[in-house]
Protein backbone atom coordinates (compact mmCIF):
# COMPACT_ATOMS: atom_id res chain seq x y z
CA UNK A 1 0.00 0.00 0.00
CA UNK A 2 0.91 3.69 -0.79
CA UNK A 3 1.23 6.07 1.55
CA UNK A 4 -0.36 8.99 0.00
CA UNK A 5 -2.06 12.50 1.28
CA UNK A 6 -5.63 12.87 2.28
CA UNK A 7 -5.50 14.90 -1.24
CA UNK A 8 -4.25 12.74 -3.15
CA UNK A 9 -6.61 10.27 -2.34
CA UNK A 10 -9.72 12.18 -3.16
CA UNK A 11 -7.81 12.69 -6.52
CA UNK A 12 -7.57 8.79 -7.30
CA UNK A 13 -11.11 8.64 -6.29
CA UNK A 14 -12.23 10.82 -8.91
CA UNK A 15 -9.62 9.98 -11.47
CA UNK A 16 -10.57 6.14 -11.03
CA UNK A 17 -14.30 6.78 -10.95
CA UNK A 18 -14.19 9.67 -13.98
CA UNK A 19 -12.48 6.78 -16.48
CA UNK A 20 -14.90 3.89 -14.65
CA UNK A 21 -18.01 5.00 -15.72
CA UNK A 22 -18.70 8.33 -18.72
CA UNK A 23 -21.36 9.59 -17.08
CA UNK A 24 -19.26 10.77 -14.12
CA UNK A 25 -18.15 14.47 -14.59
CA UNK A 26 -16.54 16.86 -12.26
CA UNK A 27 -17.33 20.81 -11.87
CA UNK A 28 -16.92 23.89 -9.73
CA UNK A 29 -15.37 26.66 -9.41
CA UNK A 30 -11.51 26.46 -10.51
CA UNK A 31 -11.36 22.97 -10.42
CA UNK A 32 -10.11 22.19 -14.18
CA UNK A 33 -7.65 25.29 -15.32
CA UNK A 34 -6.74 26.16 -12.00
CA UNK A 35 -6.48 22.72 -10.98
CA UNK A 36 -9.03 23.17 -7.90
CA UNK A 37 -8.70 25.84 -5.02
CA UNK A 38 -7.13 22.95 -2.96
CA UNK A 39 -5.24 21.23 -5.59
CA UNK A 40 -7.42 18.02 -5.49
CA UNK A 41 -7.99 17.66 -9.03
CA UNK A 42 -4.94 18.53 -9.95
CA UNK A 43 -3.41 16.56 -13.21
CA UNK A 44 -7.52 15.63 -13.87
CA UNK A 45 -8.17 17.86 -17.05
CA UNK A 46 -4.93 16.73 -18.69
CA UNK A 47 -6.32 13.53 -17.96
CA UNK A 48 -10.00 13.85 -19.09
CA UNK A 49 -11.07 16.79 -20.91
CA UNK A 50 -12.82 19.83 -20.55
CA UNK A 51 -16.01 17.79 -21.18
CA UNK A 52 -15.61 16.10 -17.99
CA UNK A 53 -13.57 18.41 -15.93
CA UNK A 54 -15.63 21.63 -16.14
CA UNK A 55 -14.79 25.39 -15.15
CA UNK A 56 -18.03 27.00 -13.71
CA UNK A 57 -18.59 30.45 -12.87
CA UNK A 58 -19.49 31.57 -9.19
CA UNK A 59 -22.90 30.70 -9.56
CA UNK A 60 -23.24 27.87 -7.20
CA UNK A 61 -26.77 27.92 -7.44
CA UNK A 62 -26.56 27.50 -11.31
CA UNK A 63 -24.58 25.19 -11.64
CA UNK A 64 -25.57 22.52 -8.41
CA UNK A 65 -28.98 23.46 -10.33
CA UNK A 66 -27.92 21.99 -13.57
CA UNK A 67 -26.19 18.92 -11.79
CA UNK A 68 -29.05 17.88 -10.34
CA UNK A 69 -31.04 17.79 -13.63
CA UNK A 70 -27.74 16.20 -15.51
CA UNK A 71 -28.13 13.43 -12.09
CA UNK A 72 -32.11 13.41 -13.35
CA UNK A 73 -31.41 12.24 -16.39
CA UNK A 74 -28.96 9.59 -15.99
CA UNK A 75 -25.46 11.49 -15.53
CA UNK A 76 -23.33 11.10 -11.64
CA UNK A 77 -21.89 14.48 -11.04
CA UNK A 78 -19.73 15.75 -8.81
CA UNK A 79 -20.31 19.87 -7.40
CA UNK A 80 -17.17 20.38 -5.75
CA UNK A 81 -17.84 23.69 -3.33
CA UNK A 82 -14.58 25.83 -2.87
CA UNK A 83 -16.01 25.72 0.81
CA UNK A 84 -19.49 24.45 2.05
CA UNK A 85 -20.02 27.73 3.54
CA UNK A 86 -20.35 28.30 -0.23
CA UNK A 87 -22.98 26.13 -0.90
CA UNK A 88 -25.35 28.36 1.42
CA UNK A 89 -26.28 30.16 -2.18
CA UNK A 90 -27.42 26.66 -3.55
CA UNK A 91 -29.37 25.98 -0.42
CA UNK A 92 -32.91 25.67 -2.92
CA UNK A 93 -30.87 23.51 -5.43
CA UNK A 94 -29.39 21.02 -2.55
CA UNK A 95 -31.85 21.03 -0.03
CA UNK A 96 -35.03 21.18 -1.67
CA UNK A 97 -34.40 19.82 -5.14
CA UNK A 98 -31.41 17.54 -4.74
CA UNK A 99 -32.99 15.71 -1.45
CA UNK A 100 -36.87 15.98 -2.83
CA UNK A 101 -36.76 14.85 -6.64
CA UNK A 102 -36.72 11.45 -5.78
CA UNK A 103 -39.58 11.59 -3.58
CA UNK A 104 -41.82 14.19 -5.38
CA UNK A 105 -41.62 11.60 -8.43
CA UNK A 106 -42.88 9.10 -6.77
CA UNK A 107 -39.48 6.93 -6.59
CA UNK A 108 -39.60 7.57 -10.22
CA UNK A 109 -36.19 9.64 -10.61
CA UNK A 110 -33.04 9.69 -8.91
CA UNK A 111 -30.37 12.01 -8.22
CA UNK A 112 -27.12 10.27 -7.70
CA UNK A 113 -25.01 13.06 -7.24
CA UNK A 114 -21.81 14.44 -5.13
CA UNK A 115 -21.93 17.54 -3.28
CA UNK A 116 -18.23 17.78 -2.08
CA UNK A 117 -16.00 20.27 -0.44
CA UNK A 118 -14.19 21.47 2.27
CA UNK A 119 -16.57 22.10 5.46
CA UNK A 120 -13.90 23.37 8.55
CA UNK A 121 -12.78 25.77 10.59
CA UNK A 122 -9.37 26.46 12.40
CA UNK A 123 -7.36 27.95 8.88
CA UNK A 124 -8.35 31.64 10.08
CA UNK A 125 -10.59 32.40 7.18
CA UNK A 126 -13.33 33.55 8.63
CA UNK A 127 -17.00 33.19 9.78
CA UNK A 128 -18.47 33.21 6.22
CA UNK A 129 -15.84 30.33 4.88
CA UNK A 130 -15.73 27.94 7.81
CA UNK A 131 -19.24 26.47 8.21
CA UNK A 132 -19.65 22.58 9.02
CA UNK A 133 -22.78 21.88 7.75
CA UNK A 134 -22.82 18.38 8.49
CA UNK A 135 -25.93 18.88 10.97
CA UNK A 136 -28.03 20.91 7.83
CA UNK A 137 -27.89 17.98 5.36
CA UNK A 138 -28.16 15.17 7.74
CA UNK A 139 -31.71 16.87 9.25
CA UNK A 140 -32.65 16.79 5.73
CA UNK A 141 -34.14 12.97 4.69
CA UNK A 142 -33.42 12.44 1.12
CA UNK A 143 -29.69 13.13 1.34
CA UNK A 144 -26.86 11.17 2.95
CA UNK A 145 -24.04 12.84 4.42
CA UNK A 146 -20.25 11.60 5.00
CA UNK A 147 -17.04 12.81 6.44
CA UNK A 148 -14.16 11.25 5.95
CA UNK A 149 -11.56 11.62 8.18
CA UNK A 150 -8.40 10.12 7.12
CA UNK A 151 -6.73 9.25 3.69
CA UNK A 152 -8.03 5.89 2.80
CA UNK A 153 -11.26 6.71 4.15
CA UNK A 154 -11.55 10.08 1.66
CA UNK A 155 -10.63 7.37 -1.00
CA UNK A 156 -12.88 4.23 -0.31
CA UNK A 157 -16.00 6.63 0.65
CA UNK A 158 -15.75 8.97 -2.18
CA UNK A 159 -15.88 6.14 -4.80
CA UNK A 160 -18.45 4.70 -2.57
CA UNK A 161 -20.27 8.19 -3.15
CA UNK A 162 -20.02 9.04 -6.59
CA UNK A 163 -21.15 5.06 -7.02
CA UNK A 164 -24.62 6.01 -5.19
CA UNK A 165 -28.04 6.11 -6.14
CA UNK A 166 -28.66 8.79 -4.17
CA UNK A 167 -27.42 12.37 -3.46
CA UNK A 168 -24.38 12.48 -0.76
CA UNK A 169 -22.90 15.17 0.45
CA UNK A 170 -19.00 14.79 1.18
CA UNK A 171 -17.52 17.31 3.68
CA UNK A 172 -13.70 17.13 3.64
CA UNK A 173 -11.40 19.19 5.85
CA UNK A 174 -8.74 21.83 4.38
CA UNK A 175 -6.57 21.19 7.40
CA UNK A 176 -6.77 16.97 6.43
CA UNK A 177 -5.59 17.44 2.90
CA UNK A 178 -1.83 16.98 3.43
CA UNK A 179 -2.65 14.03 6.31
CA UNK A 180 -0.71 11.06 4.78
CA UNK A 181 -1.90 7.55 5.54
CA UNK A 182 -1.62 4.14 3.83
CA UNK A 183 -4.15 3.78 0.98
CA UNK A 184 -4.73 1.12 -1.12
CA UNK A 185 -4.65 1.30 -4.68
CA UNK A 186 -7.12 -1.07 -5.56
CA UNK A 187 -9.89 0.53 -7.88
CA UNK A 188 -12.77 -1.28 -6.40
CA UNK A 189 -11.56 -0.56 -3.00
CA UNK A 190 -14.85 0.95 -1.54
CA UNK A 191 -15.61 1.91 1.86
CA UNK A 192 -19.45 1.66 2.25
CA UNK A 193 -21.21 4.29 4.20
CA UNK A 194 -22.70 3.79 7.35
CA UNK A 195 -20.15 2.24 8.45
CA UNK A 196 -18.10 3.52 12.00
CA UNK A 197 -14.12 2.93 12.33
CA UNK A 198 -12.58 2.03 15.41
CA UNK A 199 -9.76 4.12 15.16
CA UNK A 200 -8.50 3.38 18.70
CA UNK A 201 -9.60 0.32 21.15
CA UNK A 202 -9.42 1.23 24.58
CA UNK A 203 -11.22 0.14 27.84
CA UNK A 204 -11.95 3.17 30.02
CA UNK A 205 -14.06 6.25 27.82
CA UNK A 206 -15.14 6.28 24.34
CA UNK A 207 -14.84 9.27 22.71
CA UNK A 208 -16.90 9.59 19.20
CA UNK A 209 -16.01 12.12 16.57
CA UNK A 210 -15.72 12.73 13.23
CA UNK A 211 -13.90 14.19 10.49
CA UNK A 212 -10.84 16.06 11.68
CA UNK A 213 -11.89 16.00 15.42
CA UNK A 214 -10.97 12.14 15.13
CA UNK A 215 -7.48 13.30 14.93
CA UNK A 216 -7.91 15.14 17.66
CA UNK A 217 -9.80 12.28 19.43
CA UNK A 218 -6.63 10.24 18.82
CA UNK A 219 -3.79 13.32 19.82
CA UNK A 220 -6.10 13.36 23.42
CA UNK A 221 -6.02 9.58 24.14
CA UNK A 222 -2.60 9.75 23.62
CA UNK A 223 -1.95 11.97 26.42
CA UNK A 224 -4.42 10.28 28.20
CA UNK A 225 -2.95 6.57 28.43
CA UNK A 226 0.61 8.29 28.37
CA UNK A 227 -0.06 11.12 31.65
CA UNK A 228 -3.24 9.47 33.13
CA UNK A 229 -3.42 5.52 32.25
CA UNK A 230 -6.58 5.64 30.94
CA UNK A 231 -7.65 4.06 27.97
CA UNK A 232 -9.98 5.39 25.78
CA UNK A 233 -11.75 4.32 22.60
CA UNK A 234 -11.93 6.35 19.95
CA UNK A 235 -15.07 5.55 17.47
CA UNK A 236 -14.73 7.11 13.79
CA UNK A 237 -18.32 8.11 13.01
CA UNK A 238 -17.17 8.28 9.14
CA UNK A 239 -20.71 8.73 8.20
CA UNK A 240 -23.55 11.12 9.66
CA UNK A 241 -25.99 9.55 7.44
CA UNK A 242 -26.75 6.73 7.31
CA UNK A 243 -25.17 6.43 11.06
CA UNK A 244 -23.60 3.27 12.62
CA UNK A 245 -25.60 3.67 15.55
CA UNK A 246 -24.87 -0.26 16.30
CA UNK A 247 -21.05 0.66 16.38
CA UNK A 248 -21.78 3.53 18.86
CA UNK A 249 -24.03 1.68 21.35
CA UNK A 250 -21.47 -1.04 21.33
CA UNK A 251 -18.57 1.34 22.10
CA UNK A 252 -20.86 2.74 24.97
CA UNK A 253 -21.57 -0.65 26.34
CA UNK A 254 -17.97 -1.38 26.62
CA UNK A 255 -16.82 1.45 28.08
CA UNK A 256 -19.99 3.11 30.03
CA UNK A 257 -18.29 6.72 29.75
CA UNK A 258 -18.92 8.58 26.40
CA UNK A 259 -17.67 12.09 25.49
CA UNK A 260 -18.64 13.33 22.01
CA UNK A 261 -16.62 15.64 19.93
CA UNK A 262 -17.03 17.74 16.90
CA UNK A 263 -16.29 20.33 14.78
CA UNK A 264 -20.44 22.16 14.55
CA UNK A 265 -21.72 24.20 16.87
CA UNK A 266 -23.89 22.66 19.70
CA UNK A 267 -27.03 23.72 19.09
CA UNK A 268 -28.75 21.39 16.92
CA UNK A 269 -25.58 19.78 16.19
CA UNK A 270 -25.11 16.33 15.01
CA UNK A 271 -24.00 14.95 18.56
CA UNK A 272 -26.75 16.04 19.77
CA UNK A 273 -28.49 13.31 17.82
CA UNK A 274 -26.32 11.06 19.09
CA UNK A 275 -26.61 11.55 22.87
CA UNK A 276 -29.97 11.13 22.11
CA UNK A 277 -29.68 8.19 20.63
CA UNK A 278 -27.48 6.88 22.99
CA UNK A 279 -29.61 7.90 25.91
CA UNK A 280 -32.55 6.03 24.41
CA UNK A 281 -30.84 2.74 23.52
CA UNK A 282 -27.90 2.35 25.93
CA UNK A 283 -29.30 4.26 29.30
CA UNK A 284 -28.38 1.49 31.71
CA UNK A 285 -25.50 0.95 30.46
CA UNK A 286 -24.34 4.99 31.54
CA UNK A 287 -21.57 5.26 34.56
CA UNK A 288 -22.04 9.16 33.63
CA UNK A 289 -24.18 11.58 31.98
CA UNK A 290 -22.82 11.79 28.23
CA UNK A 291 -20.47 14.67 27.50
CA UNK A 292 -20.08 16.77 24.35
CA UNK A 293 -17.54 18.85 23.15
CA UNK A 294 -18.45 21.06 19.63
CA UNK A 295 -17.09 24.92 18.88
CA UNK A 296 -17.61 27.24 20.80
CA UNK A 297 -20.88 28.29 20.27
CA UNK A 298 -20.46 31.92 18.22
CA UNK A 299 -19.51 32.52 14.43
CA UNK A 300 -16.05 31.16 13.99
CA UNK A 301 -13.82 33.94 14.51
CA UNK A 302 -11.23 35.31 12.15
CA UNK A 303 -8.54 35.34 15.38
CA UNK A 304 -6.15 32.62 15.18
CA UNK A 305 -5.69 32.74 18.70
CA UNK A 306 -9.16 32.58 19.18
CA UNK A 307 -10.12 30.06 16.26
CA UNK A 308 -7.82 27.73 17.64
CA UNK A 309 -9.82 28.06 21.17
CA UNK A 310 -13.46 27.77 19.18
CA UNK A 311 -12.85 24.65 17.68
CA UNK A 312 -12.66 21.40 19.97
CA UNK A 313 -9.03 21.67 20.51
CA UNK A 314 -6.34 18.80 22.30
CA UNK A 315 -6.81 21.08 25.90
CA UNK A 316 -10.55 21.13 25.79
CA UNK A 317 -10.96 17.76 24.37
CA UNK A 318 -8.64 16.24 27.52
CA UNK A 319 -10.38 18.89 30.14
CA UNK A 320 -13.93 17.57 29.27
CA UNK A 321 -12.75 13.70 29.38
CA UNK A 322 -10.75 14.09 32.65
CA UNK A 323 -14.65 15.41 33.96
CA UNK A 324 -15.88 12.23 33.00
CA UNK A 325 -13.33 9.78 34.89
CA UNK B 1 -31.19 18.74 -18.17
CA UNK B 2 -30.34 20.38 -21.58
CA UNK B 3 -26.93 20.21 -20.51
CA UNK B 4 -27.28 16.40 -20.15
CA UNK B 5 -28.88 15.82 -23.04
CA UNK B 6 -25.83 18.21 -25.02
CA UNK B 7 -23.60 15.83 -23.17
CA UNK B 8 -25.28 12.61 -24.21
CA UNK B 9 -25.67 13.92 -27.76
CA UNK B 10 -28.94 13.51 -26.91
CA UNK B 11 -31.17 15.44 -30.03
CA UNK B 12 -33.63 17.63 -27.72
CA UNK B 13 -34.50 20.61 -25.63
CA UNK B 14 -35.23 21.22 -21.71
CA UNK B 15 -38.32 23.63 -21.62
CA UNK B 16 -37.99 25.02 -18.32
CA UNK B 17 -41.46 27.23 -17.58
CA UNK B 18 -41.59 29.63 -14.34
CA UNK B 19 -44.35 32.25 -13.89
CA UNK B 20 -43.43 36.49 -14.38
CA UNK B 21 -42.31 36.44 -10.39
CA UNK B 22 -39.89 33.70 -10.86
CA UNK B 23 -37.69 35.57 -13.16
CA UNK B 24 -36.72 37.96 -9.85
CA UNK B 25 -34.86 35.42 -8.28
CA UNK B 26 -31.18 35.25 -8.68
CA UNK B 27 -30.48 31.80 -9.90
CA UNK B 28 -32.97 32.36 -12.83
CA UNK B 29 -30.06 34.86 -13.84
CA UNK B 30 -27.18 32.73 -13.04
CA UNK B 31 -29.15 29.71 -15.02
CA UNK B 32 -29.44 31.75 -17.97
CA UNK B 33 -25.60 33.27 -18.36
CA UNK B 34 -24.55 28.90 -17.67
CA UNK B 35 -27.24 27.98 -20.55
CA UNK B 36 -25.50 31.01 -23.22
CA UNK B 37 -21.91 30.13 -22.13
CA UNK B 38 -22.51 26.92 -22.70
CA UNK B 39 -24.63 26.76 -25.57
CA UNK B 40 -27.34 24.77 -24.07
CA UNK B 41 -30.85 23.84 -25.63
CA UNK B 42 -32.94 24.77 -23.24
CA UNK B 43 -36.33 27.10 -23.66
CA UNK B 44 -37.14 29.91 -20.53
CA UNK B 45 -40.80 30.25 -21.06
CA UNK B 46 -41.87 32.81 -18.57
CA UNK B 47 -45.64 32.32 -18.28
CA UNK B 48 -46.84 35.92 -17.23
CA UNK B 49 -50.17 36.20 -15.87
CA UNK B 50 -49.52 39.45 -14.51
CA UNK B 51 -49.13 38.49 -10.91
CA UNK B 52 -46.71 37.05 -8.62
CA UNK B 53 -49.44 35.84 -6.63
CA UNK B 54 -50.90 38.91 -5.46
CA UNK B 55 -48.56 41.32 -6.33
CA UNK B 56 -48.98 42.81 -9.93
CA UNK B 57 -46.38 43.16 -12.49
CA UNK B 58 -45.83 46.63 -12.54
CA UNK B 59 -44.91 46.22 -8.86
CA UNK B 60 -42.32 43.22 -9.05
CA UNK B 61 -40.17 44.38 -11.94
CA UNK B 62 -38.69 46.91 -13.46
CA UNK B 63 -36.74 46.53 -16.97
CA UNK B 64 -40.27 45.29 -18.90
CA UNK B 65 -40.38 42.75 -20.48
CA UNK B 66 -39.57 40.55 -18.88
CA UNK B 67 -38.04 38.15 -21.70
CA UNK B 68 -35.99 41.06 -22.82
CA UNK B 69 -33.31 39.88 -19.65
CA UNK B 70 -32.44 37.46 -21.61
CA UNK B 71 -30.67 39.98 -24.08
CA UNK B 72 -28.06 40.60 -21.81
CA UNK B 73 -26.74 37.64 -22.44
CA UNK B 74 -26.83 37.33 -26.17
CA UNK B 75 -29.72 34.92 -25.89
CA UNK B 76 -32.99 35.53 -28.08
CA UNK B 77 -35.78 36.42 -26.68
CA UNK B 78 -39.77 37.16 -27.95
CA UNK B 79 -42.61 38.20 -26.24
CA UNK B 80 -45.91 36.28 -27.73
CA UNK B 81 -49.46 36.92 -26.76
CA UNK B 82 -50.78 33.30 -25.19
CA UNK B 83 -54.60 33.86 -26.34
CA UNK B 84 -53.45 33.12 -29.70
CA UNK B 85 -52.76 29.61 -30.29
CA UNK B 86 -50.96 29.89 -33.37
CA UNK B 87 -48.34 32.90 -32.11
CA UNK B 88 -47.23 30.25 -29.21
CA UNK B 89 -46.93 27.32 -31.40
CA UNK B 90 -44.70 29.24 -33.82
CA UNK B 91 -42.81 30.58 -31.31
CA UNK B 92 -42.07 27.62 -29.26
CA UNK B 93 -41.44 26.15 -32.98
CA UNK B 94 -38.99 28.31 -33.65
CA UNK B 95 -37.43 28.31 -30.41
CA UNK B 96 -36.60 24.25 -30.40
CA UNK B 97 -35.42 24.46 -34.13
CA UNK B 98 -32.57 26.96 -32.35
CA UNK B 99 -32.21 24.64 -29.70
CA UNK B 100 -32.17 21.55 -31.27
CA UNK B 101 -29.90 22.82 -34.43
CA UNK B 102 -28.07 25.57 -32.82
CA UNK B 103 -27.63 24.51 -29.22
CA UNK B 104 -28.37 27.75 -28.00
CA UNK B 105 -31.28 28.88 -25.59
CA UNK B 106 -34.29 31.27 -25.63
CA UNK B 107 -36.11 33.49 -23.23
CA UNK B 108 -40.28 33.27 -24.42
CA UNK B 109 -42.69 35.57 -22.49
CA UNK B 110 -46.28 34.29 -23.05
CA UNK B 111 -48.51 37.20 -21.74
CA UNK B 112 -51.61 35.27 -20.40
CA UNK B 113 -53.73 35.31 -17.36
CA UNK B 114 -55.45 33.24 -14.54
CA UNK B 115 -58.94 33.36 -13.50
CA UNK B 116 -58.33 31.69 -10.10
CA UNK B 117 -56.24 32.86 -7.32
CA UNK B 118 -52.93 32.05 -6.98
CA UNK B 119 -53.91 29.08 -4.78
CA UNK B 120 -56.51 27.85 -1.97
CA UNK B 121 -54.72 30.43 0.29
CA UNK B 122 -55.30 33.38 -2.06
CA UNK B 123 -59.02 34.90 -1.71
CA UNK B 124 -58.63 36.75 -4.81
CA UNK B 125 -60.11 39.67 -3.33
CA UNK B 126 -57.53 42.34 -2.33
CA UNK B 127 -55.39 43.10 -5.93
CA UNK B 128 -57.53 43.02 -8.94
CA UNK B 129 -60.83 44.07 -9.86
CA UNK B 130 -63.94 41.68 -10.92
CA UNK B 131 -63.92 44.02 -14.10
CA UNK B 132 -60.21 42.85 -14.91
CA UNK B 133 -60.98 39.26 -15.19
CA UNK B 134 -64.30 39.63 -16.95
CA UNK B 135 -62.89 42.06 -19.62
CA UNK B 136 -59.88 38.83 -19.95
CA UNK B 137 -63.05 36.21 -20.38
CA UNK B 138 -64.63 38.16 -22.76
CA UNK B 139 -61.88 39.46 -25.20
CA UNK B 140 -58.82 36.95 -24.53
CA UNK B 141 -60.16 33.34 -23.51
CA UNK B 142 -57.41 31.43 -25.68
CA UNK B 143 -60.09 28.49 -25.73
CA UNK B 144 -62.77 30.50 -26.72
CA UNK B 145 -61.14 32.86 -29.29
CA UNK B 146 -60.07 29.38 -30.83
CA UNK B 147 -62.64 27.48 -31.05
CA UNK B 148 -64.33 30.92 -32.72
CA UNK B 149 -61.35 30.76 -35.16
CA UNK B 150 -61.88 27.14 -36.03
CA UNK B 151 -66.04 27.76 -36.62
CA UNK B 152 -65.53 30.47 -38.43
CA UNK B 153 -63.15 28.20 -40.63
CA UNK B 154 -65.53 25.87 -41.12
CA UNK B 155 -63.86 22.90 -39.24
CA UNK B 156 -65.82 22.86 -36.44
CA UNK B 157 -69.82 23.34 -36.03
CA UNK B 158 -71.85 24.47 -33.26
CA UNK B 159 -72.59 20.55 -32.81
CA UNK B 160 -69.45 19.52 -32.47
CA UNK B 161 -68.39 22.19 -30.10
CA UNK B 162 -71.24 21.18 -27.44
CA UNK B 163 -69.85 17.17 -28.01
CA UNK B 164 -66.51 18.28 -27.27
CA UNK B 165 -67.65 20.47 -23.96
CA UNK B 166 -69.39 17.83 -22.91
CA UNK B 167 -67.08 15.21 -23.24
CA UNK B 168 -64.15 17.93 -21.61
CA UNK B 169 -66.80 18.45 -18.79
CA UNK B 170 -67.32 14.39 -18.32
CA UNK B 171 -63.89 13.67 -17.94
CA UNK B 172 -62.76 16.11 -15.56
CA UNK B 173 -66.28 15.58 -13.24
CA UNK B 174 -65.17 11.43 -13.85
CA UNK B 175 -61.45 12.48 -13.11
CA UNK B 176 -62.84 14.24 -10.10
CA UNK B 177 -65.32 11.42 -8.72
CA UNK B 178 -61.82 8.67 -8.92
CA UNK B 179 -60.19 11.01 -6.90
CA UNK B 180 -62.70 11.41 -4.34
CA UNK B 181 -63.66 7.63 -4.21
CA UNK B 182 -59.83 6.94 -4.20
CA UNK B 183 -58.15 6.08 -0.73
CA UNK B 184 -55.68 7.90 0.87
CA UNK B 185 -52.05 6.22 0.80
CA UNK B 186 -51.77 4.13 4.05
CA UNK B 187 -49.22 5.14 6.62
CA UNK B 188 -46.49 2.29 5.94
CA UNK B 189 -46.30 4.13 2.82
CA UNK B 190 -44.77 7.27 3.97
CA UNK B 191 -41.42 5.99 4.02
CA UNK B 192 -41.09 5.32 0.91
CA UNK B 193 -38.91 6.86 -2.21
CA UNK B 194 -36.73 8.87 -0.14
CA UNK B 195 -34.27 7.00 -1.09
CA UNK B 196 -32.79 4.52 -3.96
CA UNK B 197 -30.99 2.70 -1.28
CA UNK B 198 -34.24 1.61 1.14
CA UNK B 199 -36.80 0.73 -1.30
CA UNK B 200 -34.23 -1.38 -2.97
CA UNK B 201 -32.92 -2.94 -0.14
CA UNK B 202 -31.35 -6.46 -2.23
CA UNK B 203 -28.84 -3.91 -4.08
CA UNK B 204 -28.02 -1.81 -1.28
CA UNK B 205 -24.73 -1.45 -0.51
CA UNK B 206 -24.49 0.72 2.55
CA UNK B 207 -25.49 0.23 6.16
CA UNK B 208 -26.44 1.71 9.28
CA UNK B 209 -29.53 3.78 10.47
CA UNK B 210 -30.80 6.51 7.96
CA UNK B 211 -34.47 6.52 9.17
CA UNK B 212 -34.48 8.44 12.49
CA UNK B 213 -38.24 7.81 13.44
CA UNK B 214 -39.81 5.29 11.73
CA UNK B 215 -43.46 5.01 10.77
CA UNK B 216 -43.10 1.23 10.35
Amino acid sequence: MAEITYREALNQALSEEISRDSNVVLMGEEVAQFKGSYKVSEGLLEEFGPERIIDTPISEAAFSGLAVGAAMMGMRPVVEFMFWSFSYVAFDQIFNNAASVRYMSGGLVNVPIVFRGPANGGTNVGATHSHTPENFAANTPGLKVICPSTPADAKGMMKAAIRDNDPVCVMENTILYNLKGEVPEDEDFIIPLGKARIALEGNDLSIIAHGRSVQVALQVAETLEEKHGVSAEVLDLRSIRPLDLEAILETVKKTNRVLLVEENKPFCGVDAQIAYLIQEHAFDHLDAPVKRISAIDVPQAYSKELENFQIPNHDRVLAKAMELL
Amino acid sequence: MAYALKTKGTKGACLCFMGDGATNQGSFYESLNLASLWNLPVIYVIENNGYSMGTSESRHSAGEPLARRGEAFDIDWSVHQGHDLYEVRSAIHNALSRARENSRPSVLEIVTYRYRGHSVADPDQTYRSKEEIEEYKENKDPINLFRDKLLKEGVLTDDKIKALDKAAKDEAEASAEFALASPFPDVSELMDDVYWETDNPEEKSSSGTIFFESSR
